[in-house]
C-alpha cells in the first residue's frame, strides 16, 4: 500500500511538474514577443551562459574527444581501418557527444544558479515587487534566461565540435596517424546535416534547461530548504529532459538505416 | 480604498474572513495583530496580488473582486507603492536601479537625465545621501527600508501599503522610519496602510487603527480609544498573549 501511494504521489508530481513547465514555457514564449522584459538582463544572462561557460565546456570537450580517441584507436587499428577514425570521432562529437555535453554541464552550471536565484527572489518577495509594478514574473525574469539557454547552447556547442575533434586528433596524431588522413576522414563522414542536428538539440537542449531552472525556482518553497531543494531539482529536471530528448532528437534527426 | 467583506482561502481554509476597511486621503491607517492572523494576506488582497474569494475592493476607482481580470489588476497594481517585509529591493542591481525601476516599467521614462534626478530628488526625501551606486547588500537594514520606500514612491502612488516597516529595526531606527512615514504621507498626500505588530509604531502613526484575531477585523478606533478600549483581545494584544497564550514566565 505504501508502495502504491509513493508511486501515486511520484506520478501526481511528475505530471503537476511537467504541467507548471508547460504554463512557464508558454507564458515566456509567448512574452518573447508581447511582454516586457530587460535588454540588458539579456545581455547579463547571454554572458552568463555563454562566455562563463566556454572554459569548463572546453575542457570537457577536449577530454572527451581525447576519450574517444583512446578508445577507438586500437580497435581501428586492428582492423586496418585507421583512414575512419577522424570521421567517427567527428561523427560521435557532432551528433551526440557535444550537445549532450554541454547541456549537462550548463544544466549542471547555470541551471542549479538560476534556479537558487529565482527561488531566493520568491523567497525574499522580489517576485511579488515584479508583479506589483504590473510585470509577470514569468516573463520579465523569464525571457532574457530562455534566449540565453536558446543562443548560447548552439555557440557553446559548436566550440565544443572543435575543441572535442581537435582533442582526440591530438591522441592520434601522437599515435602515428597523420594530420591528412584525419581530415579526409572527418570531410567524407561528416555531412552538414549532422552539424546541423547538433545544433538543433543543443538550442532544444538550451530551451529545456532554462525552462526547467526558471519553473524550479518559481516553484520553490519557503526559506533556505526550499531554494536547495528547487536547485537541486533544477538539476535533476534539466539533465533528465536533456537524455530523454536527445533519444527523441537522435531517432528523428539520424535514426533508420540510410543506405 | 474600500474593502467589503473580503475573504480569502488558501487550499480550502478561510485565512481571512469578512475584512471591512476604508482609506482616506491623507490618512494612516494601521493593521496590527499578531503572527499568523492575516495581515499580510490582507495588504496582498489590497495590493492587488491576490483576488478575495468573496467580498469586493473599491482600489482607484475600479472594483476588485473573485473575477477580476488579471490584466485589470496590472494597471491597478501599477497605481499603488507597496514596501515588503523584508524590503524586496532587486539585489542584482544598484540600489539607483532600483529607484528607478518603476520609473520606467510604471510610467515609461526612459531618459537617463530625468530619471537620474528623479532617483536623487526621491532620496533626498527619505533622507539618503547619495547611494545610488550602492548595491543593497551594502546597505544597513534602516536604509534598505528607506530605499525601498523611495522606491515604492518615486512613480507618485496614490495609495502606500507598508508591510511590517519597523520590524527587525533597532527602536531609534524604527521611529525615525514612523517618522518618515508621517512626512511623506502629510507631503504627498497619500492614503497610508501599514501592517505592524509594532503598538508603539501604530499608536505614534495611525489616524486609525485596526485590530486583526484569526483573520477577522476585531477591533478599530483611534489612538485615544485604544488607551480607553477594555476589548479582551486588545487587552491580550497590548500584553503580548494573544498567540503566545502563556500565563508565567522565566525567573531570572
Amino acid at each position: 500500500m505504501n508502495l502504491l501511494s509513493w508511486i501515486g504521489r511520484q506520478t501526481i508530481e511528475l505530471f503537476s511538474t511537467l504541467g507548471f513547465f508547460s504554463i512557464v514555457g508558454l507564458r515566456t514564449f509567448s512574452g518573447v514577443f508581447t511582454g516586457t522584459w530587460s535588454k540588458e538582463d539579456l545581455f547579463e544572462q547571454l554572458e552568463r551562459v555563454g562566455v562563463g561557460s566556454v572554459l569548463v565546456v572546453s575542457i570537457t570537450s577536449a577530454f572527451t574527444g581525447m576519450v574517444l580517441a583512446v578508445q577507438t584507436l586500437d580497435q581501428f587499428v586492428r582492423f586496418g581501418a585507421t583512414g575512419y577514425i577522424g570521421g567517427v570521432i567527428a561523427l560521435s562529437m557532432v551528433r551526440e557527444m557535444s550537445p549532450v555535453l554541454t547541456g549537462l554541464v550548463v544544466s549542471g552550471r547555470i541551471g542549479a544558479a538560476m534556479a537558487a536565484e529565482i527561488g531566493s527572489m520568491k523567497v525574499t518577495e522580489q517576485i511579488d515587487a515584479l508583479r506589483t509594478f504590473g510585470l509577470d514574473p514569468h516573463v520579465f525574469v523569464g525571457v532574457p534566461r530562455l534566449l540565453a539557454g536558446l543562443v548560447m547552447l548552439p555557440i557553446l556547442t559548436l566550440f565544443s565540435f572543435v575543441i572535442g575533434i581537435g582533442g582526440g586528433f591530438l591522441y592520434v596524431a601522437a599515435h602515428g596517424v597523420n594530420a591528412h588522413l584525419f581530415r579526409r576522414s572527418v570531410e567524407a563522414l561528416l555531412a552538414p546535416s549532422d552539424v546541423y542536428g547538433g545544433l538543433l538539440k543543443a538550442a532544444v537542449f538550451g530551451v529545456l534547461i532554462t525552462l526547467s531552472a526558471c519553473g524550479q525556482g518559481f516553484m520553490a518553497g519557503q526559506g533556505a530548504r526550499g531554494v536547495g531543494t528547487a536547485t537541486t531539482k533544477a538539476v535533476v529536471w534539466g539533465n533528465m529532459l536533456i537524455l530523454v530528448f536527445n533519444y527523441i532528437l537522435s531517432t528523428i534527426l539520424f535514426g533508420g538505416i540510410k543506405g | 480604498m474600500k474593502m467589503q467583506g473580503v475573504s480569502v482561502s488558501f487550499d480550502g481554509k478561510e485565512v481571512i474572513s469578512d475584512v471591512e476597511m476604508t482609506l482616506l486621503a491623507g490618512e494612516i491607517t494601521c493593521l496590527m495583530g499578531p503572527s499568523g492572523c492575516g495581515k499580510t494576506t490582507t495588504l496582498k488582497v489590497a495590493s492587488g496580488l491576490l483576488r478575495p474569494v468573496k467580498g469586493s475592493i473599491e482600489l482607484l476607482g475600479k472594483t476588485v473582486g473573485p473575477e477580476t481580470d488579471e490584466t485589470d489588476l496590472i494597471g491597478i497594481r501599477r497605481e499603488l507603492g507597496v514596501v515588503f517585509q523584508g524590503g524586496a529591493l532587486f539585489d542584482s542591481m544598484s540600489v539607483g536601479q532600483n529607484i528607478a525601476f518603476p520609473l520606467r516599467y510604471c510610467r515609461g521614462i526612459e531618459d537617463p537625465v530625468s530619471i537620474s534626478e528623479m532617483v536623487l530628488d526621491m532620496l533626498d526625501h527619505v533622507e539618503l545621501g547619495d547611494v545610488r551606486e550602492k548595491y543593497p547588500s551594502e546597505l544597513s537594514g534602516g536604509m534598505r527600508k528607506r530605499v525601498a520606500i523611495a522606491r515604492s514612491l518615486v512613480h507618485s502612488p496614490s495609495l502606500l501599503l507598508l508591510d511590517e516597516p519597523t520590524t527587525g529595526l533597532d527602536p531609534t531606527t524604527a521611529r525615525h522610519i514612523d517618522q518618515l512615514v508621517v512626512e511623506l504621507c502629510g507631503k504627498f498626500g497619500f492614503s497610508v496602510l501599514v501592517v505592524t505588530h509594532d503598538i508603539t509604531s501604530a499608536l505614534g502613526i495611525g489616524d486609525s487603527l485596526l485590530l486583526m484575531h484569526e483573520g477577522r477585523i476585531t477591533w478599530r478606533g483611534s489612538p485615544d480609544d485604544w488607551a480607553r478600549t477594555d476589548h479582551p483581545v486588545v487587552k491580550k494584544f497590548a500584553e503580548g498573549m494573544v498567540s503566545v497564550g502563556r500565563t508565567g514566565g522565566r525567573k531570572l
